[in-house]
C-alpha cells in the first residue's frame, strides 16, 4: 500500500536531516571469509542506549549462501525521493540491497515487518545481473531519485571495464547498464553525485582479477590500480571529465560529495601511495571561472616505521606500516570528515569547514596491524582488524566502526586473522571523540562485520535536492 | 458551443488541483529558487512550468476532437473512458517516472518535464469528459446525435474548445503553483513537506478511474 504522507524519514535537506530523531538499530553487513561453511548475514545491533539490549547483536538474517562477499549495501528508497524532477515521496525506506561483491549475487532484505528480524525478500542470482547489465562484482548501493544505483567492479571475465547499473525501485528488476558514453572509465570502485548539478562521480580501485586473490605487489609497485576519479553528466550518461590524480597515488576508493547540494566539493581516500606508502585524501571542486573540475591534496598522513617482525610478508621489506585509508566520511552538515587508517589502527576526525584547509580535530586508536590497540570495553586485551567501515549518525553525534576490509585482503594484512569487532563514538558537537565504553560487539568467530547502515538513514545513505 | 455549458469553474478548479501538487511543478520552482539562491529563479521557472501544462491539456484536447470527427461520438467517450480508468489503475500500481530528469534545467527543458509529468498523470485526459460534455452539449440541439455526421458538425464548431479549455484549466494550475512555490520559498520552507504532501497520486487515480466510469455511463 502507498503512504499517505512521504516516509518520515526523508528529509528536503541535509539541515533538516541533522534534526532527525537518534538510530535505535543498526544493520550491519557479516560475511564469511571465504567459504567457511558459514553463511552470510545481516546483522541487526541494538544502538538505544535506553534499551537492555544496548550494544549487542540483537537480530541475524542469515542469507543462503556464504562466500558472497557482502561489502556496501543501500536502501531501497531515501530522502531523494523528494527531488522535484521525479518526485516520489510516499514510497517507504523499507528494503536493503545487498550485493555479493564475490558472487554478484543481489539481496533485497525487507526489514518489515519487525525491523529486528528482518526477511529474505528476494534473491537476484549473478547470472541474471551479469546477463542484463554485462556487469559482475557489484559493490557500492545508491537510493537514486529515479531508480537503485549500483556498480560493479568489472565484468564477468574479471577484467574491466566496471560500472553502473540500476534496478528499478519497486520491483527490483535489473536495469542494465547505466552508461552511453564511459569515454576513458575502465576501472571502478565506488560512486556517488551532486543531485544539485546533475554530476556523478566515480572512482578506481583495481579490475575483479586485481583485487580478488589479495593486492598484487607488482602492479601496486607499477602503478596499475586506480588513480583516478571521474566526472559523468547525472541526466545525459556521459563522461565529462577524467581528473587524473598524481602518478604515485593508489587505489581511489570513497567518494564523499558534499551533502549540501548548493557546494560542488567533495572528498576521496587514497589508500596508498607508491612513493612512501602514505595515505592521503584528496578533494575535487568545481571551478566556476572554467567550467573544469580540479583536484587537490588536502590531506596526507604518512607511514609509521615498524619493526618488521611485527609486520606481515607483504609489508616485512618495507619496513613500515601504511595507514591504508579505506573507507572516510563526511558528517551531514559538511563539517567533519572521519578518516579510518585499517593500518595504523586510526580514526582521525578532521574538520573541513575549509574544505581546502581540513584540521585535525581528534584521533582514537583501536586495532592496527602493529599496535593491536584495546578498547575500553577489553582492558588491556588486544583487538586487530582496524577502523575501517565507518558511518555516521544523521545529528553527527555518533558514529560507528567496523574492522573488516575485504577477505582476500584482510588475510595479507592481519593473517591472524580478523575477529569482527563493531564500536560506537561520541563526536562532541564542536569537535572531539571518544569511544563509547559499553559499546563494542564482538562477532562470533568466522563473521566479519563490513559496513553499517542506521535505522532511518545515516550520513552515507542519504542524498538531498535541497540545501535548506 | 452553448456559452452556458462551457465548464469553465470545473476547469479552473482542476487546474487549481493540479497546482497544488509538488510533483506538478511548484516544487521544482523552489527548488530552482533554493539552488541559485535567487527569488527571480523561482518565478521564471513559472512560465515553462505553465507552458508544459497548457501543452498537455492542449495535446490531449486536440487529439480527442481530431478523433471525434472519424468516430462516432460514443465510441469517442468510451475510448476517454477506457483511457481514464488505464490510467488511473496504471498510477495505482506503479509509479512512473520522467525520465532524463535533473536539477539543472533551462526553460525549454523545464517546460518539456511538464508537459510530461502532466500528461503522465493524465491531466489532458481528466479534462476531456468536461470537454465532451461542452461538445454534446452543442450537440444536443441537432436530431440524430448517434451519427457521425453530427459529431462531425460538432467537432468543428467547439474547436475553440481546444484553446479555451487549456487555457482556463492552466489559469487555474498556475495561480495555485505561483501561490504555493512563493509562499513556500519565502515563508514556509519545505519541512512542510514531510507534514503536509499528501499522496495525491492515490487520490488522483481513483478520480481518474471515477470519471472514466462516469463517462462511460452518462
Amino acid at each position: 500500500m502507498p503512504r499517505m504522507l512521504p516516509d518520515p524519514t526523508f528529509y528536503p535537506s541535509p539541515k533538516l536531516a541533522g534534526d532527525a530523531p537518534a538510530e535505535s538499530l543498526a544493520y550491519v553487513a557479516l560475511l564469511t571469509p571465504g567459504d567457511n561453511g558459514k553463511k552470510d548475514a545481516l546483522g541487526v545491533v541494538d544502538t538505544d542506549p535506553e534499551s537492555p539490549d544496548y550494544g549487542t547483536l540483537v537480530g541475524k538474517l542469515e542469507l543462503p549462501q556464504g562466500g558472497n562477499e557482502l561489502h556496501h549495501f543501500g536502501w531501497n528508497a531515501c530522502s531523494s525521493h523528494l527531488c522535484a524532477y521525479a518526485p516520489n515521496p510516499h514510497m517507504a525506506r523499507r528494503f536493503l540491497v545487498l550485493p555479493g561483491t564475490n558472487s554478484s549475487r543481489i539481496h533485497i532484505v525487507d526489514t518489515e515487518p519487525d525491523p529486528r528480524k528482518p526477511r529474505l525478500a528476494k534473491v537476484i542470482e549473478g547470472e541474471e545481473v551479469i546477463a542484463k547489465t554485462g556487469y559482475a562484482f557489484p559493490h557500492t548501493v545508491h537510493c537514486g531519485p529515479d531508480g537503485i544505483y549500483l556498480n560493479a567492479l568489472g565484468g564477468k571475465n574479471g577484467e574491466g571495464p566496471g560500472g553502473i547499473f540500476m534496478l528499478d525501485h519497486e520491483t527490483f528488476e535489473v536495469r542494465g547498464a547505466w552508461e552511453l558514453d564511459r569515454g576513458p572509465q575502465y576501472l571502478a570502485y565506488d560512486f556517488w553525485w551532486h543531485l544539485g548539478h546533475d554530476v556523478m562521480l566515480t572512482s578506481e580501485w583495481g579490475t575483479p582479477n586485481m583485487v580478488r586473490n589479495g593486492a598484487i605487489p607488482e602492479q601496486l609497485l607499477a602503478g596499475k590500480y586506480g588513480n583516478a576519479i571521474h566526472v559523468w553528466d547525472l541526466r545525459r550518461r556521459k563522461h565529462l571529465q577524467k581528473l587524473a590524480l598524481d602518478a604515485d597515488q593508489q587505489m581511489v576508493l570513497e567518494l564523499r560529495p558534499a551533502h549540501d547540494p548548493r557546494r560542488s566539493y567533495g572528498f576521496v581516500g587514497v589508500v596508498v601511495s607508491t612513493k612512501d606508502l602514505s595515505s592521503a585524501i584528496w578533494m575535487w571542486m568545481h571551478n566556476d571561472a572554467t567550467g573544469q573540475w580540479e583536484t587537490r591534496k588536502v590531506i596526507e598522513i604518512p607511514a609509521q616505521p615498524a619493526d618488521p617482525e611485527l609486520l606481515p610478508p607483504f609489508l616485512q621489506g618495507f619496513k613500515a606500516v601504511p595507514p591504508f585509508i579505506t573507507d572516510i566520511n563526511l558528517s551531514l552538515d559538511d563539517r567533519f570528515l572521519y578518516v579510518s587508517c585499517w593500518g595504523t589502527g586510526e580514526l582521525r576526525q578532521y574538520d573541513v569547514r575549509d574544505p581546502l584547509e581540513p584540521k585535525l580535530t581528534a584521533t582514537l586508536e583501536i586495532g592496527g596491524i602493529v599496535k593491536r590497540t584495546g578498547h575500553p570495553k577489553t582492558g588491556a586485551r588486544a583487538l586487530n582488524g582496524g577502523p575501517q567501515m565507518v558511518e555516521v549518525s544523521r545529528d553527527g553525534r555518533r558514529v560507528y566502526l567496523t574492522n573488516a576490509l575485504y577477505s582476500p585482503w584482510d588475510a595479507q594484512f592481519y593473517p591472524d586473522g580478523i575477529r569482527g569487532w563493531m564500536a560506537r563514538i561520541d563526536a562532541a558537537p564542536g569537535g572531539g571523540m571518544s569511544f563509547d565504553p559499553q559499546f563494542l560487539v564482538e562477532f562470533e568467530d568466522g563473521l566479519r562485520p563490513h559496513q553499517v547502515r542506521l535505522q532511518g538513514g545515516d550520513a552515507s545513505s542519504d542524498s538531498f535536492c535541497y540545501a535548506d | 458551443m452553448h456559452d452556458s455549458s462551457f465548464p469553465w469553474l470545473s476547469l479552473l478548479i482542476l487546474g487549481a488541483v493540479h497546482g497544488i501538487n509538488p510533483a506538478m511543478g511548484w516544487l521544482f520552482a523552489v527548488g530552482r529558487g533554493l539552488q541559485l539562491r535567487d527569488r527571480r529563479a523561482v518565478w521564471r521557472a513559472l512560465g515553462p512550468l505553465a507552458v508544459g501544462h497548457a501543452l498537455a491539456i492542449v495535446v490531449a484536447v486536440l487529439l480527442a476532437l481530431a478523433l471525434g470527427r472519424v468516430i462516432p461520438g460514443r465510441w469517442l467517450r468510451w475510448a476517454v473512458a477506457a483511457a481514464l480508468i488505464a490510467t488511473g489503475i496504471d498510477g495505482l500500481l506503479r509509479h512512473r517516472h520522467v525520465s532524463l530528469g535533473g536539477m539543472r534545467v533551462g526553460a525549454r527543458e523545464l517546460a518539456t518535464w511538464s508537459f510530461l509529468m502532466a500528461s503522465a498523470h493524465g491531466a489532458g485526459l481528466m479534462v476531456l469528459p468536461f470537454v465532451l460534455g461542452a461538445a454534446s452539449g452543442g450537440m444536443a440541439a441537432m436530431p440524430h446525435h448517434d451519427h457521425a455526421m453530427p459529431v462531425l458538425a460538432a467537432g468543428l464548431s467547439i474547436d475553440p474548445l481546444g484553446i479555451t479549455a487549456p487555457l482556463v484549466h492552466t489559469a487555474g494550475y498556475l495561480a495555485v503553483t505561483a501561490a504555493l512555490a512563493v509562499v513556500v520559498y519565502e515563508r514556509v520552507g519545505l519541512g512542510i513537506l514531510r507534514r503536509a504532501w499528501i499522496n495525491v497520486n492515490a487520490l488522483w487515480a481513483g478520480a481518474l478511474i471515477v470519471s472514466g466510469l462516469l463517462t462511460a455511463v452518462l
